[in-house]
């Protein structure tokens, strides 16, 4: 494949991709993501794979394994298109039907849609299905119609327009007054405005600079980044470039886990097509911007995806973090301007560049604009990753799109953030999500883990487990964070005991407070956090376990 | 090097671009204490007892001050409420370890810490770092070095080339606040060192 | 310890103390564990003092200093997994095999290790052995999944 040196070049070519495709040919998506794979979806397309070839449909039909769906507790997921039909739950001995009754006779097998546990109500078509009804899946939604091993499929679906405008209609400084106007704040847990970090990078006196994906994703819980970033590496990789562009970097680096193979290959496998295709590498797409970018690995540690221990980790060394008195994006990986941002924070960049920032900002809040992906699990029936606009209510993401609590259970709390968050009661379900406002009742968004507790649920051994993670991941440099995680161990561990001493939640207190005013990075500083706000919320069942 | 005016505890101090807080009080004679700061080695921003109040820009934050660079018109309180709740912790914390400390127990008076206030740890190292930053960065041997992390973390002498460097140098001693340092010399000499000392990694 | 690859890949990275991490990544990959042997050699050819590489070994959890088992028995201890009773499901092991977290059985058939969360919080608790699957685990199931890896 020749490299493609214009603008005009990658739109001839993306009209001649979409003239080979007929609409209305049958394509089967089946889910590839880790929740699917784990229930053996793998045997599901091999299956697929045999008939196809045993009825000979292999010029009628377009197999693909594609990204996670998100109905991950439906899993194994099959989408049909044209028509959308979406069916849950199935497996290898269901697929000859399936072929037969749906992607050639355009029939639906009733058995296999989805059923509302309590109605009863069916739904055959992906957007009638409640779960997904009720989300705007900007970003997610492409993973049902792309293989993301392809570099086609994601141009057929308009991939890397923006990368093409951003070159070729837009100069740097507009690329970044577009992305400070729409008020893209980061996605990783920090909510910090993009713009103005990628400003303070640009600004930033030096030649070489860094751009980085952060595709760590260590908070337990959270799954959403992989499934995006497994799912469509392209639209990632896309925005990098453009913000790579903004800022005057030509060297990038994606820093992921060690531990997800299927995302390795396909994170290689894009980096491979783009630079085949001109769009990564020297001169991109005849423009002149020359950039590309590195692959780097965690090895197992939490603390790896706090950005100034990352970068110490690209560098070789470990990964402890630096004190962010000198800001990373002035002086990063080998002391030259880094501007670090979440997987899905650089997923954003395309749409606001394609459809402009006034478009972006009209979805959310006043303050937190755009969609965000959520990994919602624990009591909750419809567990899975859902996308919603900024703004949708608690509520609405527990009941309407999660489908309420399981087993007949009464919801006790919400916990977001993993061991650095905060968990709120049932009376705050009708906050919005929203950076501030979560914030403010205690329960800051975090990357996006969103966990349901239900009645049974004990909020002291939730703390007690949130400082064992800690106190393995913590790197161990600052007296606060290690020894403070330590000393709360020990003292909720007896607690949780039954056997508090009066004086603890006192003690615990004062610990939170200067692990807080004191530690060396925010690991240190929000260790305390999940404890500060079940004594905020939950203190009852602290104080019921204290010996008077 | 240009200069830069900055107030410390209400003093007026005048610094150059580039100093910390901490040196920058220092040299206007004003204390601020340490445990893992020494003048031959990069600051390290572990023990945190350098913490001190800022004000710059309108806000306050709680900064290390053997790290944090001196601003213009920067406001720093050495001594407050915070400060001192947060000294105090640390030593407490550290006392769980070693609460026999010398250097440990003279602070412990100044901030009113308690030595019995945690339950006592197996291990009297406070991890300040002095002795495996002076090999590395003076001495430049590594004979001592971090190894683990978390609550595991400690130090740990490389035999090899401990048995080679140390039984003539041993600079890094009067270092250790807690003396964990020659007890785990001792002991790493009595059931490490190789049997033939003068072997270095590189000739085996 | 004579091998090629790992060889290799030392002389590629001659004098490059930033590629540390990755080189023994790579080591570990091919040999399964990181022996001390290698360490020396590895701080010798990237040029990196023993100490560090010592550091950055003992640092990481996926890093194993010591030869594993055959089998690598990875109990989820994510939050998600937590909640629907991980923790029992790892005391079971511990007990069925005789070993702790991070150690390998006498025979060297199993290594138990608690594991990162790895995203596929629907199927908690989970267990994966040698790449494998075991979702939904209940403490009873724990015997008759071990008994299939020899």
């Amino acid at each position: 494949m020749p490299k493609i040196t214009s603008a005009a070049e990658l739109e001839a070519l993306r009209k001649e991709i979409a003239s080979k495709r007929d609409p209305d040919t049958p394509s089967i998506a089946v889910c590839a993501g880790a929740g699917c794979l784990g229930q053996g979806n793998d045997r599901v397309i091999r299956a697929f794979e045999e008939e196809i070839k045993k009825q000979s449909l292999a010029e009628k039909v377009a197999l693909r394994a594609t990204g996670c769906h998100g109905f991950c507790d439906r899993g194994p997921n099959v989408v049909i298109y044209p028509d959308e039909i979406c069916y849950m739950e199935v497996t290898p001995e269901d697929v000859p039907e399936i072929v037969q009754e749906t992607v050639l006779g355009k029939k639906v097998v009733d058995r296999l849609i989805y059923t509302d546990p309590g109605t009863e109500e069916k739904a055959a078509h992906l957007s009638d299905v409640p779960f997904y009804k009720k989300q705007v899946r900007n970003l997610i939604g492409a993973n049902t119609r792309i293989d993301p091993q392809s570099l086609e499929d994601y141009l057929a679906i308009d991939g890397y327009a923006a990368l093409s405008k951003a070159l070729f209609e837009m100069g740097p400084e507009e690329v970044l007054e577009e992305i400070k106007k729409a008020n893209l704040r980061g996605r990783g847990g920090g909510g910090f405005p993009a713009g103005l970090k990628w400003e303070t990078a640009r600004n930033a006196p030096g030649e070489e600079k860094y751009v980085i994906v952060n595709g760590h994703e260590g908070e337990p819980g959270a799954f959403m980044d992989r499934a995006l970033f497994t799912g469509n590496p392209h639209c990632v990789l896309e925005g990098l470039i453009i913000g790579a562009y903004a800022i005057g970097s030509h060297q990038g680096f994606i820093y992921t886990r060690h531990d997800s193979p299927q995302l390795i290959q396909n994170i290689e496998t894009a980096l491979a097509k783009a630079r085949e295709y001109g769009l990564l590498g020297d001169d991109i797409l005849g423009s002149g911007f020359d950039f590309d970018v590195e692959v780097h690995f965690d090895v197992g540690i939490f603390v790896s995806g706090e950005s100034s221990a990352l970068m110490r980790s690209i560098e070789g060394k470990n990964p402890e973090p630096r004190p962010k008195y000198i800001r990373t994006s002035v002086s990063g990986i080998w002391n030259r301007p880094s501007n670090l941002n979440n997987v899905e924070t650089w997923a954003n960049v395309a749409q606001i560049i394609n459809r402009g920032a006034d478009w972006y900002a009209g979805i959310g809040t006043d303050r937190s604009k755009g969609t965000k992906l959520l990994s919602l699990s624990g009591a909750i029936r419809n567990t899975g990753v859902v996308e919603v606009p900024f703004g949708t209510t608690l509520r609405e993401i527990v009941y309407d799109i999660g489908g309420g609590i399981r087993d007949g259970k009464k919801l006790k709390a919400v916990h977001f953030g993993g061991p650095m968050g905060g968990s709120v009661p049932e009376r705050f379900l009708d906050t919005p999500l929203d950076f501030d406002e979560m914030s403010k009742i205690g329960a800051p968004i975090g990357a996006g883990g969103m966990l349901v507790l239900d009645e049974d649920t004990n909020m002291v051994e939730l703390t007690r487990f949130y400082l064992n993670f800690l106190t393995n991941e913590s790197c161990g440099k600052c007296v606060p964070c290690r020894e403070g995680i330590r000393q709360m161990l020990k003292i909720v561990t007896r607690i949780r005991q039954g056997e508090g001493r009066s004086g603890d939640i006192e003690l615990l207190e004062e610990i939170a407070e200067v692990m807080g005013a004191a530690s060396l990075c925010s690991l240190g500083k929000t260790a305390a956090d999940p404890l500060k706000g079940t004594l905020r919320y939950f203190r009852d069942e602290y104080e019921a376990n204290i010996a008077e | 090097m240009s200069e830069i005016l900055l107030q410390i505890d209400g003093k007026e101090v005048k610094a150059t671009e580039g100093m910390t807080v901490l040196e920058a009080a220092q040299q206007a004679g004003i204390d601020i204490p340490t445990l893992c700061h020494h003048e031959k080695l990069e600051p390290y921003g572990g023990c945190r007892m350098c913490t001190v109040e800022v004000e710059t820009r309108g806000r306050m934050k709680t900064v290390a001050a053997c790290l944090y660079p001196v601003e213009p018109d920067l406001v720093v309180r050495t001594r407050s409420e915070l400060v001192d709740k947060i000294r105090k912790m640390i030593l407490e914390l550290l006392m769980a370890h070693a609460p026999d400390s010398e250097k440990l127990q003279e602070l412990a008076q100044e901030y009113g810490a308690d030595r019995n206030r945690f339950g006592k740890e197996s291990s009297f190292c406070i991890l300040c770092g002095l002795c495996v930053r002076y090999c590395a960065e003076v001495k430049k041997k590594h004979a001592i070095g971090f190894i683990n992390r978390g609550g595991n973390r400690e130090i740990a002498f490389i035999p090899e080339i401990a048995a080679k460097e140390c039984w003539n140098c041993k600079e890094c001693f009067p270092l250790c606040p807690t003396s964990y340092l020659q007890a785990a010399y001792v002991l790493t000499e009595a059931l490490s060192f190789p049997a033939v000392a003068s072997k270095s990694p590189a000739e085996k | 310890m004579d091998n090629e690859k790992v060889d290799t890949l030392l002389e590629e990275c001659q004098g490059k103390a930033g590629s540390l991490i990755r080189v023994l990544m790579e080591i570990q990959h091919e040999m399964q564990w990181l022996p001390r042997e290698v360490l020396v050699k590895v701080s010798e050819r990237l040029e990196v003092p023993f100490s560090q590489v010592l550091q950055v070994a003992t640092f990481y959890k996926t890093f194993r200093l010591e030869p594993p088992g055959r089998h690598e028995v990875h109990v989820c201890m994510g939050t998600s997994c937590h909640v629907r009773g991980s923790q029992r499901i790892l005391d079971k092991v511990s007990d069925v095999l005789g070993i702790k977290p991070g150690e390998t059985d006498s025979q060297s058939r199993f290594t138990l290790v608690e594991g990162n969360c790895l995203g596929a919080c629907t199927l908690g608790p989970e267990m994966i052995i040698d790449g494998d699957h075991h979702s939904r685990v209940a403490p009873a199931h724990v015997e008759e999944i071990l008994k299939k890896y020899d």
